[in-house]
């Protein structure tokens, strides 16, 4: 594991527009590979950063693009094998919990996704009101036990 | 957020006989998808009698980029128009696979077999 991921998080402070989406989704692959998530689930943690984030430019600030946004990724020690938490932070509306629609993919309706992506990804996933204002978005993976399991 | 047409990761549209082939390059995110969806919608107003779409150059989609997929099955199902799907990454399938749309969603290890 990477001593600079496991000692220290990394923290990102970007501005709610897309643009800055894939600088976070590059900076969370990072992390996970260094705590060492495989490919499935680096997948889920990015596809769940991404979806979270989304929701942040889209529901907390309206579409608004020059609003911050901070991000903590850490190694999280609790879970017995390790794991990446990960804090989102926004100054906005507060928008959390939002009831999870589950997919009816016959029924072919765009959007809505995001936070059944994030709570089918994610072991954890805790929104609270943030002191000052906004939301605080705590989401946690476990990476599966050494001795196999899944990492789903 | 204003729809960039310039950011539209559709490249290009080529034609096969009558099915047009959609070339999609780059990650498509919350930045792109509103341009993709444009895109991917013009395509069926020049009346294709099938389309594929190329994703093999797609490192990454989200729920925002596949909503635009999804829009485009459901105007190809209204119009009788076969919409399919080609050369996914890992992990642009697995985002169809959380969401279960691979169900939905005819597709293809190569655009050659989705030709054919």
């Amino acid at each position: 594991m990477s001593r600079t991921v496991s000692d220290r998080p990394v923290k990102l402070t970007i501005c709610s527009t897309p643009e800055h989406l894939s600088v976070v989704r590059a900076a969370t692959e990072k992390v996970c590979r260094a705590i060492g998530f495989d490919e499935k689930g680096t997948t889920q943690v990015i596809l769940s950063v991404d979806e979270a984030l989304t929701n942040v430019i889209r529901h907390a600030y309206g579409g608004r693009e020059d609003q911050p946004i901070d991000i903590e990724l850490a190694a999280d020690r609790e879970a017995p094998a390790g794991g990446v938490r990960i804090r989102i932070r926004d100054y906005g509306s507060f928008t959390g919990p939002v009831a999870a629609r589950r997919p009816e993919p016959q029924a072919l309706r765009p959007g809505g996704l995001g936070v059944y992506i994030m709570q089918e990804c994610m072991d954890l996933v805790e929104y609270e009101r943030a002191d000052g204002g906004g939301t605080l978005l705590t989401m946690l993976k476990r990476l599966p036990p050494p001795d196999g399991g899944s990492d789903g | 957020m204003s729809a960039r047409l310039q950011d539209s990761p559709v490249r290009a549209v080529r034609w096969v006989g009558r099915a047009a082939v959609v070339d999609v390059e780059g990650d498509v995110d919350l930045g792109r998808s509103v341009a993709f969806q444009m895109s991917l919608l013009r395509v069926m107003d020049d009346g294709p009698e099938r389309i594929v779409i190329n994703l093999s150059d797609v490192p990454y989609m989200d729920s925002s980029g596949v909503a635009s997929l999804v829009k485009l099955l459901s105007r190809s199902r209204r119009q009788g128009v076969p919409l399919r799907l080609a050369s996914l990454s890992d992990r642009v399938r697995s985002i169809f696979e959380i969401t279960r749309l691979d169900t939905v969603f005819d597709i293809y290890p190569t655009e050659q077999e989705a030709l054919a």
